[in-house]
Protein backbone atom coordinates (compact mmCIF):
# COMPACT_ATOMS: atom_id res chain seq x y z
CA UNK A 1 0.00 0.00 0.00
CA UNK A 2 1.40 2.81 -0.66
CA UNK A 3 1.87 6.00 2.31
CA UNK A 4 1.64 9.00 1.02
CA UNK A 5 0.31 11.38 3.64
CA UNK A 6 -0.73 14.83 3.40
CA UNK A 7 -0.85 16.83 6.73
CA UNK A 8 -3.57 19.65 6.15
CA UNK A 9 -1.82 23.20 7.60
CA UNK A 10 -4.32 25.51 8.33
CA UNK A 11 -1.69 27.93 9.17
CA UNK A 12 -2.21 27.22 13.33
CA UNK A 13 1.10 25.71 14.28
CA UNK A 14 3.84 23.48 14.14
CA UNK A 15 3.18 20.80 11.72
CA UNK A 16 6.85 19.45 11.23
CA UNK A 17 6.56 17.22 14.57
CA UNK A 18 3.78 15.83 13.09
CA UNK A 19 5.32 15.47 9.68
CA UNK A 20 8.76 13.78 11.13
CA UNK A 21 7.00 11.28 13.35
CA UNK A 22 4.80 9.98 10.18
CA UNK A 23 8.37 9.55 8.24
CA UNK A 24 10.06 8.03 11.30
CA UNK A 25 7.13 5.75 11.41
CA UNK A 26 7.61 4.90 7.68
CA UNK A 27 5.59 7.45 4.92
CA UNK A 28 7.22 7.43 2.00
CA UNK A 29 5.88 11.07 1.51
CA UNK A 30 4.69 13.77 3.50
CA UNK A 31 3.13 16.80 2.32
CA UNK A 32 2.10 19.58 4.83
CA UNK A 33 -0.40 20.96 3.23
CA UNK A 34 -3.94 22.99 2.13
CA UNK A 35 -3.42 22.61 -1.51
CA UNK A 36 -6.90 20.51 -2.92
CA UNK A 37 -5.11 18.80 -5.17
CA UNK A 38 -2.18 18.16 -3.31
CA UNK A 39 -4.63 16.42 -0.49
CA UNK A 40 -6.71 15.22 -3.05
CA UNK A 41 -3.74 12.82 -4.46
CA UNK A 42 -2.80 11.80 -1.19
CA UNK A 43 -3.55 8.11 -0.04
CA UNK A 44 -4.60 9.49 3.56
CA UNK A 45 -4.87 12.48 5.01
CA UNK A 46 -3.79 13.92 8.69
CA UNK A 47 -5.68 16.67 10.49
CA UNK A 48 -3.64 18.03 13.29
CA UNK A 49 -4.65 21.15 15.20
CA UNK A 50 -3.27 23.46 18.17
CA UNK A 51 -4.10 26.46 19.49
CA UNK A 52 -7.69 28.12 20.22
CA UNK A 53 -11.18 26.49 18.64
CA UNK A 54 -12.17 29.73 16.71
CA UNK A 55 -8.69 30.87 15.26
CA UNK A 56 -8.64 26.95 14.58
CA UNK A 57 -12.03 27.16 12.35
CA UNK A 58 -11.84 30.38 11.02
CA UNK A 59 -8.57 29.24 9.67
CA UNK A 60 -10.02 25.94 8.59
CA UNK A 61 -12.87 28.01 7.14
CA UNK A 62 -10.75 30.65 5.43
CA UNK A 63 -8.74 27.78 3.48
CA UNK A 64 -11.35 25.88 2.53
CA UNK A 65 -10.26 23.11 4.20
CA UNK A 66 -13.94 22.15 5.64
CA UNK A 67 -14.50 21.02 1.95
CA UNK A 68 -11.07 19.20 1.65
CA UNK A 69 -11.88 16.91 4.72
CA UNK A 70 -15.19 16.93 3.91
CA UNK A 71 -14.04 15.46 0.18
CA UNK A 72 -11.63 13.05 2.17
CA UNK A 73 -13.98 11.41 4.89
CA UNK A 74 -17.52 11.09 2.94
CA UNK A 75 -16.63 11.43 -1.07
CA UNK A 76 -12.96 9.49 -1.28
CA UNK A 77 -13.23 7.71 2.26
CA UNK A 78 -9.66 7.99 2.78
CA UNK A 79 -8.55 6.18 6.14
CA UNK A 80 -8.11 9.67 8.04
CA UNK A 81 -6.81 10.45 11.71
CA UNK A 82 -7.36 13.40 13.18
CA UNK A 83 -5.46 14.98 16.15
CA UNK A 84 -6.19 16.84 19.37
CA UNK A 85 -7.61 20.22 18.17
CA UNK A 86 -8.66 18.34 14.83
CA UNK A 87 -10.75 15.96 16.62
CA UNK A 88 -12.58 18.54 18.17
CA UNK A 89 -13.34 20.09 15.05
CA UNK A 90 -14.77 17.18 13.48
CA UNK A 91 -17.72 17.74 16.70
CA UNK A 92 -20.64 19.92 16.11
CA UNK A 93 -19.84 22.54 18.52
CA UNK A 94 -17.14 24.04 21.04
CA UNK A 95 -17.54 25.21 24.30
CA UNK A 96 -13.96 26.85 24.12
CA UNK A 97 -13.79 30.77 22.86
CA UNK A 98 -17.53 31.38 24.13
CA UNK A 99 -18.90 28.95 21.83
CA UNK A 100 -17.55 27.78 18.48
CA UNK A 101 -19.62 26.26 15.95
CA UNK A 102 -17.17 23.21 14.57
CA UNK A 103 -17.95 20.79 11.28
CA UNK A 104 -20.31 18.70 12.85
CA UNK A 105 -18.46 15.73 11.19
CA UNK A 106 -18.95 13.57 14.37
CA UNK A 107 -21.92 15.16 15.97
CA UNK A 108 -21.30 15.99 19.74
CA UNK A 109 -20.01 18.36 22.48
CA UNK A 110 -16.41 19.61 23.32
CA UNK A 111 -16.93 20.55 26.94
CA UNK A 112 -14.23 22.74 29.28
CA UNK A 113 -12.65 20.18 32.46
CA UNK A 114 -14.16 23.04 34.50
CA UNK A 115 -12.38 24.85 37.20
CA UNK A 116 -11.94 24.08 39.94
CA UNK A 117 -11.35 20.36 38.69
CA UNK A 118 -11.86 17.91 41.00
CA UNK A 119 -11.21 13.98 40.81
CA UNK A 120 -13.95 11.77 42.20
CA UNK A 121 -12.28 12.23 46.08
CA UNK A 122 -12.10 15.96 45.66
CA UNK A 123 -8.71 16.19 44.87
CA UNK A 124 -7.90 19.59 42.69
CA UNK A 125 -6.68 18.64 39.26
CA UNK A 126 -4.97 20.80 36.94
CA UNK A 127 -6.45 22.15 33.69
CA UNK A 128 -4.88 21.97 31.06
CA UNK A 129 -4.56 18.16 31.54
CA UNK A 130 -1.44 17.89 30.63
CA UNK A 131 1.30 15.11 30.36
CA UNK A 132 0.71 11.24 30.13
CA UNK A 133 -1.99 9.46 31.07
CA UNK A 134 -2.92 6.14 30.07
CA UNK A 135 -5.88 4.58 27.24
CA UNK A 136 -8.14 2.35 28.13
CA UNK A 137 -8.81 0.84 25.19
CA UNK A 138 -12.85 0.27 25.19
CA UNK A 139 -12.96 -1.89 21.85
CA UNK A 140 -10.40 -3.11 19.19
CA UNK A 141 -9.51 -1.13 16.17
CA UNK A 142 -6.56 -1.43 13.60
CA UNK A 143 -4.89 1.54 15.12
CA UNK A 144 -4.25 -0.03 18.51
CA UNK A 145 -2.24 -3.20 16.97
CA UNK A 146 0.45 -3.94 18.99
CA UNK A 147 -0.20 -1.30 21.87
CA UNK A 148 -1.61 -2.60 25.05
CA UNK A 149 -4.77 -1.01 26.60
CA UNK A 150 -3.95 0.84 29.51
CA UNK A 151 -0.44 2.33 27.56
CA UNK A 152 0.46 6.39 28.46
CA UNK A 153 -0.10 8.73 25.91
CA UNK A 154 0.59 12.44 26.33
CA UNK A 155 -2.05 14.74 26.22
CA UNK A 156 -2.68 18.64 26.26
CA UNK A 157 -6.02 20.20 26.49
CA UNK A 158 -8.71 21.88 28.81
CA UNK A 159 -11.46 20.82 26.56
CA UNK A 160 -12.06 17.13 25.87
CA UNK A 161 -14.94 15.83 22.89
CA UNK A 162 -18.51 13.76 24.25
CA UNK A 163 -19.72 12.06 21.18
CA UNK A 164 -23.10 12.12 20.82
CA UNK A 165 -22.54 8.27 19.89
CA UNK A 166 -20.84 6.67 23.14
CA UNK A 167 -20.20 3.94 20.90
CA UNK A 168 -17.92 5.74 19.02
CA UNK A 169 -15.48 6.24 22.03
CA UNK A 170 -12.55 3.76 21.19
CA UNK A 171 -10.47 4.76 24.07
CA UNK A 172 -11.05 6.50 27.16
CA UNK A 173 -8.66 8.81 29.75
CA UNK A 174 -9.61 9.01 33.30
CA UNK A 175 -9.13 12.42 34.72
CA UNK A 176 -11.55 13.20 37.23
CA UNK A 177 -13.85 12.03 34.60
CA UNK A 178 -13.97 9.39 31.75
CA UNK A 179 -13.27 11.18 28.82
CA UNK A 180 -12.49 10.37 25.37
CA UNK A 181 -8.89 9.90 24.42
CA UNK A 182 -10.06 8.08 21.11
CA UNK A 183 -12.57 8.03 18.73
CA UNK A 184 -13.33 5.86 15.26
CA UNK A 185 -16.04 5.56 13.02
CA UNK A 186 -15.53 3.86 9.58
CA UNK A 187 -12.61 5.72 7.78
CA UNK A 188 -11.88 8.52 10.76
CA UNK A 189 -9.68 7.74 13.74
CA UNK A 190 -9.46 10.65 16.20
CA UNK A 191 -7.42 11.15 19.16
CA UNK A 192 -7.26 13.68 21.71
CA UNK A 193 -3.96 12.79 22.61
CA UNK A 194 -0.42 13.59 20.58
CA UNK A 195 0.59 10.35 18.65
CA UNK A 196 3.71 12.65 17.15
CA UNK A 197 4.97 13.63 20.93
CA UNK A 198 4.02 10.10 22.70
CA UNK A 199 7.23 8.21 21.97
CA UNK A 200 7.50 4.42 20.93
CA UNK A 201 2.91 4.08 21.87
CA UNK A 202 2.86 6.96 19.57
CA UNK A 203 4.98 5.99 16.76
CA UNK A 204 3.28 2.28 16.42
CA UNK A 205 -0.33 4.04 16.08
CA UNK A 206 0.70 6.14 13.10
CA UNK A 207 2.58 3.28 11.92
CA UNK A 208 -0.78 1.53 12.49
CA UNK A 209 -2.51 4.40 10.62
CA UNK A 210 0.15 4.01 7.46
CA UNK A 211 -1.22 0.79 7.25
CA UNK A 212 -4.44 1.03 7.71
CA UNK A 213 -7.51 0.45 4.95
CA UNK A 214 -10.17 2.77 6.90
CA UNK A 215 -12.34 -0.12 7.78
CA UNK A 216 -13.00 -0.71 11.50
CA UNK B 1 -5.25 5.29 36.19
CA UNK B 2 -3.76 8.14 36.95
CA UNK B 3 -2.09 11.18 35.13
CA UNK B 4 1.53 10.64 35.33
CA UNK B 5 4.33 12.76 36.89
CA UNK B 6 6.61 14.03 34.84
CA UNK B 7 10.79 13.87 34.94
CA UNK B 8 12.24 16.47 32.57
CA UNK B 9 16.00 16.30 32.04
CA UNK B 10 16.75 19.58 31.29
CA UNK B 11 19.67 20.88 28.56
CA UNK B 12 21.19 24.54 29.80
CA UNK B 13 22.76 25.06 26.27
CA UNK B 14 25.59 27.56 25.62
CA UNK B 15 27.02 28.45 22.15
CA UNK B 16 25.67 24.58 21.22
CA UNK B 17 27.32 22.60 24.35
CA UNK B 18 24.97 21.40 27.18
CA UNK B 19 26.86 22.97 30.39
CA UNK B 20 25.54 23.13 34.19
CA UNK B 21 27.24 25.40 36.37
CA UNK B 22 26.74 25.69 40.51
CA UNK B 23 24.47 28.88 40.80
CA UNK B 24 25.30 29.45 37.18
CA UNK B 25 29.23 29.83 37.72
CA UNK B 26 31.78 27.37 37.39
CA UNK B 27 30.49 25.97 34.23
CA UNK B 28 30.59 22.15 33.08
CA UNK B 29 30.52 21.08 29.97
CA UNK B 30 28.26 17.87 29.42
CA UNK B 31 28.51 17.21 25.63
CA UNK B 32 25.91 17.29 22.77
CA UNK B 33 22.85 18.43 22.91
CA UNK B 34 21.07 16.32 20.11
CA UNK B 35 23.08 13.05 21.43
CA UNK B 36 21.86 14.04 24.96
CA UNK B 37 18.42 14.90 24.19
CA UNK B 38 18.71 11.30 22.40
CA UNK B 39 19.50 9.05 25.25
CA UNK B 40 17.17 11.23 27.10
CA UNK B 41 14.35 9.96 24.87
CA UNK B 42 15.45 6.29 24.85
CA UNK B 43 15.92 6.32 28.63
CA UNK B 44 11.77 7.37 29.36
CA UNK B 45 12.30 11.02 29.89
CA UNK B 46 8.71 12.65 29.78
CA UNK B 47 9.34 16.02 27.73
CA UNK B 48 13.02 17.77 27.50
CA UNK B 49 13.57 21.16 28.00
CA UNK B 50 16.17 23.48 26.34
CA UNK B 51 17.31 26.19 27.72
CA UNK B 52 19.95 28.24 26.11
CA UNK B 53 21.51 29.98 28.45
CA UNK B 54 23.49 32.45 26.18
CA UNK B 55 20.49 33.65 24.13
CA UNK B 56 22.70 36.49 22.36
CA UNK B 57 20.97 37.17 19.38
CA UNK B 58 24.06 36.10 16.99
CA UNK B 59 23.64 32.87 18.69
CA UNK B 60 20.39 32.06 18.12
CA UNK B 61 20.80 30.49 14.64
CA UNK B 62 22.77 27.67 16.51
CA UNK B 63 20.04 27.15 18.82
CA UNK B 64 17.07 27.22 15.90
CA UNK B 65 19.30 23.98 13.96
CA UNK B 66 19.60 22.53 17.66
CA UNK B 67 15.95 22.42 18.01
CA UNK B 68 15.58 21.79 14.75
CA UNK B 69 17.47 18.38 14.87
CA UNK B 70 16.22 17.07 18.08
CA UNK B 71 12.96 17.86 16.78
CA UNK B 72 13.41 15.17 14.15
CA UNK B 73 14.04 12.86 16.79
CA UNK B 74 12.73 12.84 19.32
CA UNK B 75 9.39 12.34 19.73
CA UNK B 76 8.55 13.65 23.38
CA UNK B 77 7.58 17.09 24.04
CA UNK B 78 10.57 19.85 23.50
CA UNK B 79 10.11 23.32 25.36
CA UNK B 80 12.71 25.55 24.25
CA UNK B 81 13.77 28.57 26.72
CA UNK B 82 16.94 31.62 26.67
CA UNK B 83 16.21 34.78 25.24
CA UNK B 84 12.02 34.34 24.36
CA UNK B 85 11.67 38.33 24.15
CA UNK B 86 8.81 38.87 21.38
CA UNK B 87 5.97 36.80 19.63
CA UNK B 88 8.63 36.30 16.96
CA UNK B 89 10.71 34.43 19.02
CA UNK B 90 7.97 31.93 19.96
CA UNK B 91 6.72 31.45 16.38
CA UNK B 92 10.69 30.79 15.21
CA UNK B 93 11.03 28.23 18.20
CA UNK B 94 7.40 26.61 17.39
CA UNK B 95 8.38 26.14 13.90
CA UNK B 96 11.71 24.74 14.71
CA UNK B 97 9.95 22.18 16.24
CA UNK B 98 9.44 23.40 19.89
CA UNK B 99 6.23 22.02 21.35
CA UNK B 100 6.32 24.90 23.95
CA UNK B 101 7.96 28.20 24.24
CA UNK B 102 9.26 29.29 27.87
CA UNK B 103 9.06 32.85 28.74
CA UNK B 104 11.44 34.47 31.60
CA UNK B 105 12.71 37.52 32.03
CA UNK B 106 10.49 39.31 29.07
CA UNK B 107 7.48 38.27 30.83
CA UNK B 108 8.67 40.60 33.53
CA UNK B 109 9.43 43.73 31.39
CA UNK B 110 6.26 43.35 29.45
CA UNK B 111 3.66 40.65 30.57
CA UNK B 112 1.29 41.39 28.39
CA UNK B 113 3.63 38.89 25.84
CA UNK B 114 2.07 36.10 27.71
CA UNK B 115 -1.32 37.12 27.34
CA UNK B 116 -0.68 37.77 23.66
CA UNK B 117 1.20 34.40 23.14
CA UNK B 118 -1.65 32.36 25.06
CA UNK B 119 -4.12 34.29 22.52
CA UNK B 120 -1.89 33.55 19.36
CA UNK B 121 -0.53 29.84 20.20
CA UNK B 122 -2.95 29.04 23.06
CA UNK B 123 -1.97 28.20 26.89
CA UNK B 124 -0.60 24.68 25.69
CA UNK B 125 2.35 26.06 24.62
CA UNK B 126 3.23 28.85 26.94
CA UNK B 127 5.44 28.10 29.57
CA UNK B 128 6.46 31.11 32.25
CA UNK B 129 9.88 30.84 33.98
CA UNK B 130 9.85 32.06 37.16
CA UNK B 131 13.01 32.46 39.33
CA UNK B 132 12.90 32.97 42.93
CA UNK B 133 15.39 33.24 45.99
CA UNK B 134 14.51 34.01 49.72
CA UNK B 135 14.31 37.63 50.39
CA UNK B 136 13.07 37.02 54.46
CA UNK B 137 15.66 36.36 57.32
CA UNK B 138 15.89 32.44 58.32
CA UNK B 139 13.68 32.59 61.46
CA UNK B 140 11.03 34.96 59.89
CA UNK B 141 7.77 34.41 57.75
CA UNK B 142 9.37 33.04 54.59
CA UNK B 143 9.12 35.78 51.39
CA UNK B 144 10.31 34.88 47.93
CA UNK B 145 10.72 37.17 45.41
CA UNK B 146 11.75 37.09 41.60
CA UNK B 147 15.20 37.63 40.48
CA UNK B 148 16.35 37.83 36.70
CA UNK B 149 20.03 37.62 35.35
CA UNK B 150 20.74 34.06 36.62
CA UNK B 151 19.51 35.02 40.13
CA UNK B 152 21.65 37.85 40.78
CA UNK B 153 19.42 40.75 39.63
CA UNK B 154 16.29 41.13 42.52
CA UNK B 155 13.27 42.73 40.70
CA UNK B 156 11.04 42.82 44.23
CA UNK B 157 7.77 40.98 42.55
CA UNK B 158 6.68 38.86 45.31
CA UNK B 159 6.63 35.05 44.04
CA UNK B 160 3.23 34.07 44.89
CA UNK B 161 0.93 37.09 43.29
CA UNK B 162 3.17 36.86 40.58
CA UNK B 163 2.69 32.90 39.85
CA UNK B 164 -1.30 33.59 40.05
CA UNK B 165 -0.69 36.49 37.55
CA UNK B 166 0.81 34.22 35.25
CA UNK B 167 -1.93 32.11 35.25
CA UNK B 168 -4.49 34.15 34.58
CA UNK B 169 -3.16 36.15 32.06
CA UNK B 170 -2.83 32.62 30.08
CA UNK B 171 0.14 30.53 30.78
CA UNK B 172 -0.18 27.32 30.34
CA UNK B 173 2.53 25.87 32.59
CA UNK B 174 4.62 27.49 35.08
CA UNK B 175 8.87 26.39 35.98
CA UNK B 176 9.49 27.43 38.80
CA UNK B 177 13.15 27.46 39.50
CA UNK B 178 14.97 28.22 42.87
CA UNK B 179 18.10 30.28 42.46
CA UNK B 180 18.98 30.00 45.83
CA UNK B 181 19.74 25.32 45.10
CA UNK B 182 19.74 25.63 41.78
CA UNK B 183 23.56 23.45 41.15
CA UNK B 184 23.67 22.76 44.87
CA UNK B 185 22.01 19.35 44.54
CA UNK B 186 20.98 20.22 48.09
CA UNK B 187 17.35 19.44 47.03
CA UNK B 188 14.18 21.67 46.00
CA UNK B 189 12.72 24.83 47.83
CA UNK B 190 10.17 22.58 48.89
CA UNK B 191 8.00 25.93 50.91
CA UNK B 192 7.72 27.86 47.51
CA UNK B 193 7.21 25.08 45.46
CA UNK B 194 4.56 23.93 47.78
CA UNK B 195 2.98 27.47 48.03
CA UNK B 196 2.76 27.83 44.63
CA UNK B 197 1.25 24.50 43.09
CA UNK B 198 -1.46 25.30 45.66
CA UNK B 199 -2.24 28.51 44.48
CA UNK B 200 -3.04 27.85 40.65
CA UNK B 201 -4.54 25.57 38.71
CA UNK B 202 -2.14 25.01 35.62
CA UNK B 203 0.44 22.37 36.26
CA UNK B 204 3.71 23.43 37.97
CA UNK B 205 7.36 22.36 37.38
CA UNK B 206 9.69 21.82 40.00
CA UNK B 207 13.17 22.79 39.05
CA UNK B 208 16.87 23.82 40.87
CA UNK B 209 18.73 21.70 43.27
CA UNK B 210 18.08 18.15 42.53
CA UNK B 211 21.24 16.21 44.03
CA UNK B 212 19.72 12.38 44.60
CA UNK B 213 16.62 10.72 43.50
CA UNK B 214 14.70 11.37 46.90
CA UNK B 215 15.24 14.77 45.71
CA UNK B 216 13.22 14.43 42.74
CA UNK B 217 10.17 12.20 44.93
CA UNK B 218 10.19 14.79 47.14
CA UNK B 219 8.95 17.89 44.81
CA UNK B 220 6.12 15.58 44.09
CA UNK B 221 5.06 14.66 47.32
CA UNK B 222 5.98 17.47 49.17
CA UNK B 223 6.16 20.17 46.66
CA UNK B 224 2.97 18.98 45.18
CA UNK B 225 4.76 19.42 41.40
CA UNK B 226 3.81 18.27 38.69
CA UNK B 227 6.34 17.83 36.71
CA UNK B 228 10.47 17.69 38.37
CA UNK B 229 13.13 19.10 36.08
CA UNK B 230 16.44 18.53 36.88
CA UNK B 231 19.93 18.53 34.88
CA UNK B 232 23.26 17.84 37.01
CA UNK B 233 22.28 14.09 37.87
CA UNK B 234 21.49 12.91 34.10
CA UNK B 235 24.06 14.42 32.51
CA UNK B 236 27.27 12.82 34.12
CA UNK B 237 25.86 9.79 34.36
CA UNK B 238 24.98 9.41 37.89
CA UNK B 239 21.36 7.99 37.09
CA UNK B 240 19.62 7.43 34.44
CA UNK B 241 16.05 8.79 33.87
CA UNK B 242 14.72 5.04 33.73
CA UNK B 243 16.05 4.80 37.85
CA UNK B 244 14.66 7.99 37.89
CA UNK B 245 11.41 7.13 37.26
CA UNK B 246 11.40 3.43 38.74
CA UNK B 247 12.80 5.28 42.26
CA UNK B 248 9.62 7.51 41.95
CA UNK B 249 7.40 4.67 41.54
CA UNK B 250 8.32 2.44 44.06
CA UNK B 251 7.79 5.50 46.49
CA UNK B 252 3.82 5.55 45.14
CA UNK B 253 4.17 8.20 42.53
CA UNK B 254 2.17 7.66 39.42
CA UNK B 255 4.40 7.47 36.94
CA UNK B 256 5.06 6.71 32.95
CA UNK B 257 7.41 2.89 33.20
Amino acid sequence: MTQRVAVIDYGMGNLHSVASALEHAGALEVTVTHDHAAISKADRVVFPGVGGIRDCMDAIRGLGCDQLLEQAITVERKPVLAICVGMQSLMTTSEENGGVVCLNQVPGEVTFFGSPHRASDGARLKVPHMGWNQVVQKRAHPLWAGIESGTHFYFVHSYHVVPNDPDLVVGTFDYGLSGCAALARDNVFATQFHPEKSHQAGLTLLKNFLSWDGTC
Amino acid sequence: MALAKRIIPCLDVDRGRVVKGVNFVGIRDAGDPVEIARRYNEEGADEITFLDITASHEERDTTVQTVEQIAREVFIPLTVGGGIRALQDIRTMLNAGADKVSINTAAIHDPDLVSAAAARFGSQCIVVAIDVKRVSEPESLPRYELFTHGGRKPTGIEAVSWAKKMAALGAGELLLTSMDRDGTRDGFELTITREITDSVDIPVIASGGVGTLQHLADGVTQGGADAVLAASIFHFGEYTVREAKQFMASKGIPMRL
